[in-house]
């Protein structure tokens, strides 16, 4: 069994809305992956899916090889899960809701437990209705982590942190992975998957746009070149894999995919190149074409 | 106060429903009773004699006295128990579009708009002054339209207006005061069930003029006498006093923080008691309180209804005219067999009141998403909804039997009979539950397979009390009466019992809780929205 969840074609609708439109998903045992798209993408949906909480309308998802919504309970002894929005009840402390969860998931590791809400800085003797959004956060974090799961399901598990708590839980997720546990994290920092993620899968409009290892991903971007040729640029326009060609004289700007580099570089130099300035593809750029609705990827 | 407006025309918008439903179903209540009075007796000498016989301690107890022998008169009297639903109603709206908005967060975010800190008052008894309005306008209309004195209807309108507001305004309060939306109306309930008591010990005992009566609220409000030589004075304190309140909701309102109480927080413990690491010892740390106060209330109740019974037919034993008049509608029960039995059925409305409110904090913890966390961990769903289930049948089950025991206890002590009443009154207490449960297990069905309308629940119970307690009166068919359960019931002590009817109730309550839990099983967990 090489995946702990894997998903395929799944589709859930809300009326008329279509939340989940074909998606497919596949983790890995032992990575931590990130679940990342814009707002109303359908990232909660999933995860609640794979939870058992929603039932699909139809595609397959299977969990540890389990069915997540007729072996719920089952299959729930083996992860933890941080909810996106975190209500916690009003006259029960912290200290009480996070042995509750852990009692009911079925079982707690106490020492891990108080070493967590030192590491958190929270007050576990606070009731729930007097914490900040951010330390019911820290609350939901705290069960999950302090849990023996194999599997953690967190949704936007940070949002809410600031950023000295959202470095003790990147530190704490690293530790989680090292000791081999599996974590599927949806975000929306993109610095936060650039730090802890082995493989992201990027989704839009309920399905799935791309998924691979960060290094995959970055090899999908484009590089910027800025130029000064020799002689006219013609011809530059015309190659595939350039874009947003802008021509200035002898000087050139745009944009290339980064499998057609080197074919076009070649163009260039048969021309002869006077000066040469190139940009390294960011995520973010990825990100930001994938997140826009205007251009999809074919 | 900026944005009240804005604020106000919101609240309307998601009420468009709710709202225009109760203030016009209620306040057409009076007039409906008038016209069904006035078809049923035409001769003003037969309203009087009717007057005559249905003014018993008993019923006076439960209904207030009858000001004036005449049609309005009848139908104030009569209507008395609209008039109850019509002040927790308005109470309740003022809360949900208070304290109840505050907590869900959606204030904060108006809050950061140009909406002031008091607009969110200010709307809500908006809402609260229009509803007062149109149920006291339909009330006023509608019982005059029925051929009764138009300066009474007036008046009875008019005391429909201002038991609306000053309820608001308790409420506008509350919601500042309390720690929650859920403690808010729980303190608005006992203030209405406080109120009734009150006017009930008052109103029993024959005296008009009883201060327990006038101190009531709504006492003080049916002094009002309307088609009786009305007296406004009464009418023009409950309006200062209803203004007086809502300065004082206003005050609180500036001074405390968003979110906050007048009562500080204290810290709880770091680490849970092994009593609260399950579902049912999670249900149980949030249905305690709620039952607690139930079986306090019944407590009360019992010992009252129980003491007042014997005193009650007393009266009738020294009223050869009384006496009379309830022989002729008596089925040969002993008047205090009929009083006991006219209490339980009441009680045992009351204790469906209190299933539904269980079963729905069901919903209420899902919709919230504090269900989600527990699903997502190792409970299965029938373990969950079970863990509440549990209080919505077996809290009123236990409610039913405290109050059978304090009010055999107390007719008992009274009436020098011992023991041996406390096991006739547990029977009649015992007979109600099916039709309970029955009503429980509506809102559970909802509650599976249609759950965004589960908190309908408490319209299904307000159509019972009101066929129960007007379905005569209004001359309903005998298929319209047998729709509510509690029709279906023996009337004890006294009366006959034949299993059957119990039986079918019973098997039907747990064919629709079997149903609705199937439904739950199946469908989506609320993900908001
Ligand atoms: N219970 C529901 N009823 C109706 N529509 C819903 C429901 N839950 C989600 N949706 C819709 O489904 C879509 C996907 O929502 P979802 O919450 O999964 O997005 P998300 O990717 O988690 O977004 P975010 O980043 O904002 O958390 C949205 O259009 C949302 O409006
Ligand atoms: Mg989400």
């Amino acid at each position: 069994m090489e995946n702990v969840i894997s998903v395929n074609g799944l589709v859930k609708s809300f009326g008329r809305t279509r939340a989940l439109d074909g998606l497919d998903l596949e983790v890995r045992r032992g990575e931590v992956h990130g679940f990342l798209g814009p707002n109303g993408a359908g990232k909660s949906t999933a995860i609640r899916v794979l939870l058992g909480l929603l039932k699909a309308d139809s595609g397959t998802a299977t969990l540890f090889g389990g069915d997540p919504w007729r072996d719920a309970v089952s299959l729930h002894r083996r992860l933890a899960y941080v909810p996106g929005d975190v209500t916690l009840w009003p006259n029960l402390t912290g200290g009480e809701v996070i042995e509750l969860l852990g009692r009911l998931r079925g079982g707690l590791d106490t020492k891990r437990r108080d070493e967590l809400i030192a590491r958190f800085e929270l007050d576990p003797r606070k009731k729930g209705r007097t914490y900040s959004k951010g330390n019911r956060q820290k609350v939901a974090l705290v069960a999950a982590l302090a849990s023996d799961a194999e599997l953690l399901v967190l949704d936007e598990p940070t949002s809410g942190l600031d950023p000295l708590m959202e470095s003790v839980f990147q530190a704490c997720v690293n530790e989680e992975s090292g000791a081999g546990r599996t974590v599927l994290l949806s975000s929306h920092i993109l610095a936060e998957a650039e730090a802890l993620c082995d493989r992201v899968s990027i989704i839009r409009a309920g399905r799935t746009v791309e998924s691979g290892t960060l290094a995959d991903l970055r090899h999908l971007t484009r590089t910027s070149i800025h130029a000064e040729l020799a002689g006219s640029p013609n011809g530059i326009g015309a190659l595939a894999g350039v874009h947003d060609l802008v021509v200035d004289g002898d000087r050139v700007r745009f944009q290339v995919d980064n499998a057609e580099l080197d074919t076009v570089l070649r163009a260039l130099t048969t021309v002869g190149v006077r000066g040469l300035t190139s940009q390294p593809p960011t995520l973010e750029e990825l990100f930001l074409r994938h997140y826009q609705k205007e251009e999809v990827p074919a | 106060m900026t944005g009240t407006w804005q604020l106000f025309r919101l609240a309307l918008r998601r009420d468009r429903v709710v709202l225009p439903l109760w203030t016009i179903l209620l306040g057409l209540f009076p007039g409906l009773v008038a016209s069904s009075f006035a078809s049923l007796y035409p001769d003003p000498a037969e309203l009087a004699s009717f007057a005559a016989s249905m003014s018993n301690p008993s019923l006076t107890a439960v209904y207030g006295p009858i000001w004036s022998p005449d049609l309005g008169g009848l139908t104030a009297w009569r209507s008395s128990i609209v008039l109850l639903i019509v002040c927790l109603a308005t109470a309740f709206t003022v809360i949900r579009h208070t304290r109840a908005e505050e907590e869900q967060g959606r204030r904060e975010l108006l809050g950061s708009t140009v909406v002031g800190r008091t607009a969110g008052l200010a709307s809500a008894l908006l809402v609260a002054l229009l509803a007062a309005v149109v149920v006291g306008g339909l009330t006023a209309l509608g019982t005059a339209a029925a051929g009764a004195d138009g300066t009474g209807s007036f008046a009875l309108g008019l005391q429909y207006f201002l038991a609306c507001l000053l309820f608001a305004a308790i409420a506008a309060v509350l919601a500042q005061v309390a720690q929650g939306a859920r403690t808010a109306r729980w303190i608005v309930g006992a203030v209405l069930t406080g109120s009734f008591l009150l006017r009930m010990v008052g109103d029993a005992g024959g005296d008009l003029n009883s201060p327990l009566s006038w101190i009531s609220p709504i006492g003080f409000l049916q002094r009002i006498r309307p088609f009786a030589d009305e007296r406004w004075w009464p009418a023009a304190v409950a309006l200062v006093v209803a203004a007086a309140l809502a300065a004082v909701a206003y005050r609180l309102n500036a001074r405390r923080d968003l979110d906050a109480g007048l009562i500080a927080p204290r810290p709880g413990p770091a680490r849970a008691p092994r009593s609260l690491l399950s579902p049912l010892g999670l249900a149980w740390r949030l249905q305690r309180t709620t039952l607690f106060g139930w079986l306090v209330g019944y407590a009360v109740l019992g010992l009252f209804l129980g003491s007042a019974t014997d005193a009650a037919s007393d009266a009738v034993r020294e009223s050869p005219d009384l006496a009379d008049a309830i022989g002729r509608v008596g089925t040969g029960a002993s008047i205090a067999d009929m009083v006991i039995a006219t209490g339980m059925a009441i009680i045992g409305i009351g204790a469906a009141g209190q299933g539904v409110q269980a079963a729905l904090r069901a919903r209420g913890e899902e919709s919230a998403l504090r269900a989600e966390p527990l699903l997502a961990a190792s409970v299965g769903r029938l373990r969950w909804a079970g863990s509440h289930l549990l209080f919505a049948f077996a809290g009123p089950a236990l409610g039913l039997l405290v109050a059978g025991v304090f009010l055999g206890a107390g007719y008992g002590a009274s009436a020098d009979e011992g023991a041996g009443a406390i096991g006739r009154v547990l029977g009649a207490a015992a007979v109600q539950i099916p039709a309970v449960w029955l009503t429980v297990a509506i809102v559970v069905l909802l509650f599976g397979l249609l759950p965004r309308l589960t908190t309908l629940g408490w319209a299904v119970l307000a159509f019972f009390l009101l066929l129960g307690q007007l379905g005569a009166i209004l001359q309903l068919s005998q298929w319209a009466l047998d729709l509510s359960p509690f029709t279906h019931l023996p009337s004890l002590p006294g009366g006959e019992v034949t299993a059957t009817p119990l039986v079918w109730l019973v098997a039907l309550a747990a064919a629709l809780t079997a149903a609705g839990l199937t439904g739950f099983r199946r469908r989506d967990i609320a993900s908001g929205g």
